[in-house]
């Protein structure tokens, strides 16, 4: 046996040799080590990566609930005052020597926190009453489209795919500013042709504001629902639908009872999706606002201003306030495939 | 029972309206025409106009008008060509970094971890980015400020620095949070590619003689190709029409064309030039997404349906 | 002294808890169309893919070529595999697939041309280099999976499974194609498959493994006619099993219980009265009687039954006999032109001689 080894062993190092290029012990093992290196390595990238994703959200995080007047470390006591502060407004002995900064219980009053400031809580209602507005329409118009496209062959079909598809190469910034001279244009032939007291309604409509910020939101959003939706009807079972107008109902009928229920996992995630975006959008809402801020605005005008904890504070309720949603969506999602399974 | 009915009236009626194509094409039409189409006509209008000049019919729409896309270019300062140059390759810059920085993370996700670890570093990286993107720029401004947590540790933890430094306003900063911002859109799409690369591929490469590298670059990238030509694609656009992180973290010189364009429309208004420079900006990324395209020898039917 | 390409010395490998392979060994005599056979999850795939270098054994040496092969990585063995699922590169030309491993050692590219097409030629695969591997037949694909390894002139062509995505018929005519294959180029196939027929029709040697452990090497014919315990005498081959204590012994017999029947079968020195065991009757061991063929015992087993069911393949055809009591045996009819076929429900007589049986203890 021995010597058999020892025989095919001089063989095959000849062959090896022409394929190859010769392998010596030495440099196998250092393919090895390199191997193990490299892995080791890799899993040693995902974790800063990861550190790189959350350190900034975690400080800010910190930031909202430390207990000092300007929003940096180091660490001085847990407080909730820049969520609420129950002592907002209340007469009190100030102390205008007091360096700033510095925490004194008179300063205490002063600090507006996000549910002290009516402002703010307005802006919230604006963004919550436009992502509402957009993620309904988002999700019709969603629906419709992905009918018409997968069900459908028609011509022109892939040229009309590729309009609805456009939006979502446009800069948000020049869909925003298209949409704002478009609205903005139309206000004089209406005005010619109606008069202008007929329109004025309508023409109220065009200028900048939440309706308009709505329009210019869905225009973009819709693609992404449409995607959404149009992913999972093109799994479903046509028969299905064949199947209940075999058994009398109607077209119509047969889309309502059978097809969107199918659907409703995809208009779940579209929803969720759709007021996320709405609810965050800051590009395409720049041009198209008025006097009424949504949240992201407001963040940002009084970000250029001032830095306050205040705005960690907001960044906290809109973290917390995404992923609860975000998550919700995600379990609804886990807990029905896992029910149907 | 529906084909036998086909059957049995066979095309009797002259025209039958096609209510499946025609109903849901309303909405449709609606939307882009009014929103998408019309509006971008106009802005092509405006931009063909002298400044207060408007029309509302075609008859004098013969005057065509090009000062709005000649003026930027002869301004002696070259302020516009320098912001769109900028913009244009600092958006490059930023693609190539986040697809360098996304792809090991990618392949990982995909290739190395399996069932439920794989879910869980899915969601941590996804969680971050259901956060509005404007409190994700700004957490970095509480790191990177002059006061912020970066100085606290270099000063006051670690004792680094004697002095406190300001890490925003810079080129680093701005594509560090750049990256943070676009690097999901890289990693969502190899990594759904590489989901369909069968770990047999990679073994049978290594097992025919080649190395890592080779594996990489004979096997992997190219199954990948289409996502990453997509993955670019989204983030191109997003980092050229970005407003917010060249606005809050880049310096006073990083001026982005978006800017230009805000600063036109809503603060000098003139709206003319605005929409010029919108045109410019669209058409420019319109054509840099072409370029991509064919040189990586791909079709954007392709790209997309892969996705 | 014959020249062995591969051995395995005691190789065991362990997940975790479970020990997928415990203890082989195993040697594959050079320019064998070597198998391994067994059900999924029997430790085939692993001890495949520590031949390849995908897994390394816990204990015990691989040798390939005589050389001991622990710790070389898998582009450094001499060995090339074949998966399962081919793993043709989807977007390289046929071709390209051929050549990438040449590539890959730096042959240059007029030479590899050269080379590739030669192999092609081989594989009877010429004028196909510029095809995608979409584009090719199952069978075709196959073969370029084949042609992409013995380019590289390996020592020994692993092969795992690769007939398993083929439809039955295209199965049969590979399975031919595959021996001949190998023999014209003289390479050393490791093929692994859970079916027992491919390992059956294309080997020289058979190695049948079961949760781990390997139960037999042997020719074929050896492996079918002599099955070294019950998995392999179940596992290799159809049967007729019955189960059941060894009662007594009589004339040389064991005699077998399985209720209400009574089994006289051969005996082995591991079989002691009272140990349940495990009988199997080959069906073209069994001769079928017409019932009137008197009563007079002309095998040791002998039982009246029922023609249950015919069943027509060609040459051969099998008859499922009712012996009451819930119990059917197939028997294997060969047709020859002068005794008629059993019909249904017909009444025969079934017989077999106790030394056409395999018993086994469990």
């Amino acid at each position: 046996m021995n010597n058999n080894h020892s025989t095919s062993n001089s063989t095959s190092t000849r062959s090896s040799q022409r394929n190859n290029g010769g392998i010596t012990q030495a440099g196998i093992r250092r393919s090895r080590i390199g191997r193990r290196a490299l892995w080791l390595l890799f899993g040693l990238y995902v974790v800063v990566f990861i550190i790189y994703l959350y350190a900034p959200l975690i400080v800010t995080g910190v930031l909202a609930f430390n207990n000092r007047d300007i929003p940096s470390f180091p660490w001085k006591g847990l407080t909730l005052d820049w969520f609420y502060n129950p002592n907002y407004g209340k007469v009190e002995v100030e102390d205008e020597t007091e360096a700033a900064g510095q925490i004194g219980i008179g300063r205490a009053g002063g600090r507006v926190g996000v549910f002290n400031d009516q402002d703010l809580l307005g802006s919230i209602k604006n963004s919550f009453y436009v992502a509402i507005a957009v993620t309904a329409l988002s999700l019709v118009v969603g629906t419709t489209t992905a009918l018409l496209f997968e069900r459908n062959r028609f011509k022109g079909d892939t040229l009309l795919y590729f309009a609805m598809l456009a939006p979502l190469v446009i800069p948000g910034v020049i869909l925003g500013v298209s949409i704002l001279a478009f609205g903005n244009s139309i206000v004089g032939p209406l005005r010619a042709i109606f008069g202008r007291e007929t329109v004025k309604p309508i023409v109220s409509l065009l200028r900048p504001g939440l309706f308009i910020v709505v329009l210019g939101q869905f225009a973009w959003i819709a693609t992404m629902a449409t995607l959404i939706i149009s992913a999972r009807l093109r799994r479903f079972p046509m028969v299905q639908e064949d199947a209940a107008m075999d058994l009398g109902a109607s077209r119509f009928k047969a889309i309502t009872s059978i097809t969107i229920p199918f659907l409703r996992p995809a208009l779940i995630s579209a929803g969720v999706v759709s007021f996320l975006l709405s609810f965050e959008n800051f590009g395409t809402t720049l041009f198209l606002i008025g006097s009424d801020p949504t949240l992201p605005i407001l963040f940002f005008s009084r970000l250029r201003f001032e830095i306050t904890p205040q705005i960690n504070a907001v960044s906290v309720v809109l973290i917390l306030g995404t992923i609860l949603l975000g998550m919700a969506a995600l379990g609804l999602e886990q807990l029905r495939s896992s029910g149907r399974g | 029972m529906t084909a036998q009915d086909s059957i049995t009236t066979p095309r009797k009626r002259k025209f039958k309206v096609p209510w499946a194509i025609v109903l849901p094409a309303i909405p449709l039409f609606l939307w882009l025409s009014l929103l998408i189409v019309f509006p971008h006509i106009r802005l092509a209008i405006l931009s063909f106009l002298k400044r207060g000049q408007d029309i509302f019919f075609l008859d004098n729409f013969l005057n065509i008008f090009l000062g709005n896309y000649l003026a930027p270019f002869q301004d002696p300062d070259q302020l516009f060509s320098r912001v769109f140059f900028k913009t244009v390759l600092f958006s490059l810059v930023n693609t190539l970094l986040s697809l360098i920085v996304a792809y090991p993370i990618a392949f990982y996700l995909a290739k190395v971890l399996k069932g439920s670890r794989k879910f869980a570093l899915l969601l941590l990286l996804i969680l971050p980015y259901w956060v509005s993107e404007l409190v994700r720029v700004y957490a970095w401004m509480n790191i990177l400020r002059e006061t912020g947590f970066l100085n606290y540790l270099l000063v006051n933890v670690l004792g680094i620095f004697d002095q406190p430094v300001e890490f925003l306003y810079n080129n680093t900063s701005l594509f560090v949070v750049f990256v943070y911002s676009s690097v999901l859109l890289m990693i969502l799409p190899i990594y759904s590619s590489l989901e369909g690369l069968a770990d047999e591929q990679i073994q049978a490469a290594e097992d025919l003689g080649a190395g890592p590298f080779a594996t990489f670059r004979y096997v992997v990238f190219p199954i990948s190709l289409p996502s990453v030509t997509y993955g670019c694609i989204l983030v191109f656009m997003i980092s050229a029409g970005n407003y917010l992180i060249p606005n809050l973290i880049g310096g006073k010189n990083t001026l982005w064309v978006t800017e230009m364009i805000y600063n036109r429309f809503i603060i000098s208004t003139n709206w003319n030039l605005g929409s010029a420079y919108s045109l410019i900006l669209l058409i420019s990324t319109s054509i840099m997404i072409y370029l991509g395209l064919r040189l990586t020898g791909q079709s954007l039917r392709g790209v997309f349906s892969e996705q | 002294m014959t020249d062995i390409d591969v051995e395995l010395v005691n190789i065991t490998k362990k997940f975790g808890e479970l020990v997928a392979v415990d203890d082989v060994s195993i040697q594959v005599t050079r320019g064998s169309f070597f198998s391994i056979l067994g059900p999924s999850g029997c430790g085939k795939t692993t001890t495949l893919k520590m031949i390849s270098g995908f897994e390394e054994p816990d204990n015990g040496d691989v040798f390939i070529g005589g050389e001991r092969v622990n710790g070389v990585p898998p582009n450094h063995r001499r060995v090339n595999m074949v998966f399962q699922q081919l793993a043709l590169f989807p977007l390289m030309t046929v071709s390209a697939n051929v050549g990438f491993g040449l590539k890959m050692s730096g042959v240059p590219k007029a030479d590899r041309q050269a080379r590739v097409e030669e192999m092609l030629e081989k594989v009877d695969l010429p004028g196909l280099g510029d095809r995608k591997p979409d584009q090719l037949s199952g069978g075709q694909q196959q073969r370029v999976a084949i042609a992409r390894c013995l380019i590289l002139d390996p020592t020994v062509l692993l092969l795992d499974e690769p007939l398993g995505a083929l439809d039955l018929k295209l199965r049969d005519q590979m399975k031919i194609q595959l021996k001949r294959l190998q023999h014209e180029v003289g390479t050393t196939f490791i093929y692994i498959t859970h079916d027992q027929s491919e390992a059956l029709v294309m080997s020289d040697e058979v190695a049948v493994m079961n949760e781990g452990h390997l139960l037999q090497i042997g020719a074929p014919d050896e492996l079918y006619s002599n099955p070294a315990d019950y998995f392999v005498a179940s596992f290799v081959g159809e049967s007729n099993a019955f189960e059941g204590p060894i009662t007594h012994l009589e004339n040389g017999h064991a005699v077998l219980s399985a209720d209400p029947f009574d089994f006289k079968s051969p005996t082995h020195p591991d079989i002691r009265v009272g140990e349940n065991c495990r009988l199997f009757i080959r069906p073209e061991r069994i001769r079928l009687m017409s019932s009137d063929a008197g009563s007079d015992a002309l095998y040791d087993n002998q039982f009246p039954g029922e023609i249950q069911d015919v069943v027509f393949d060609g040459a051969v055809a099998r008859a499922f006999v009712d012996l009451g009591h819930n119990t059917v045996i197939t028997v294997l009819v060969t047709r020859t032109s002068d005794t008629p076929l059993p019909v249904e429900g017909e009444a025969v007589l079934v017989g077999w001689n106790a030394l056409d049986a395999l018993c086994f203890p469990e």
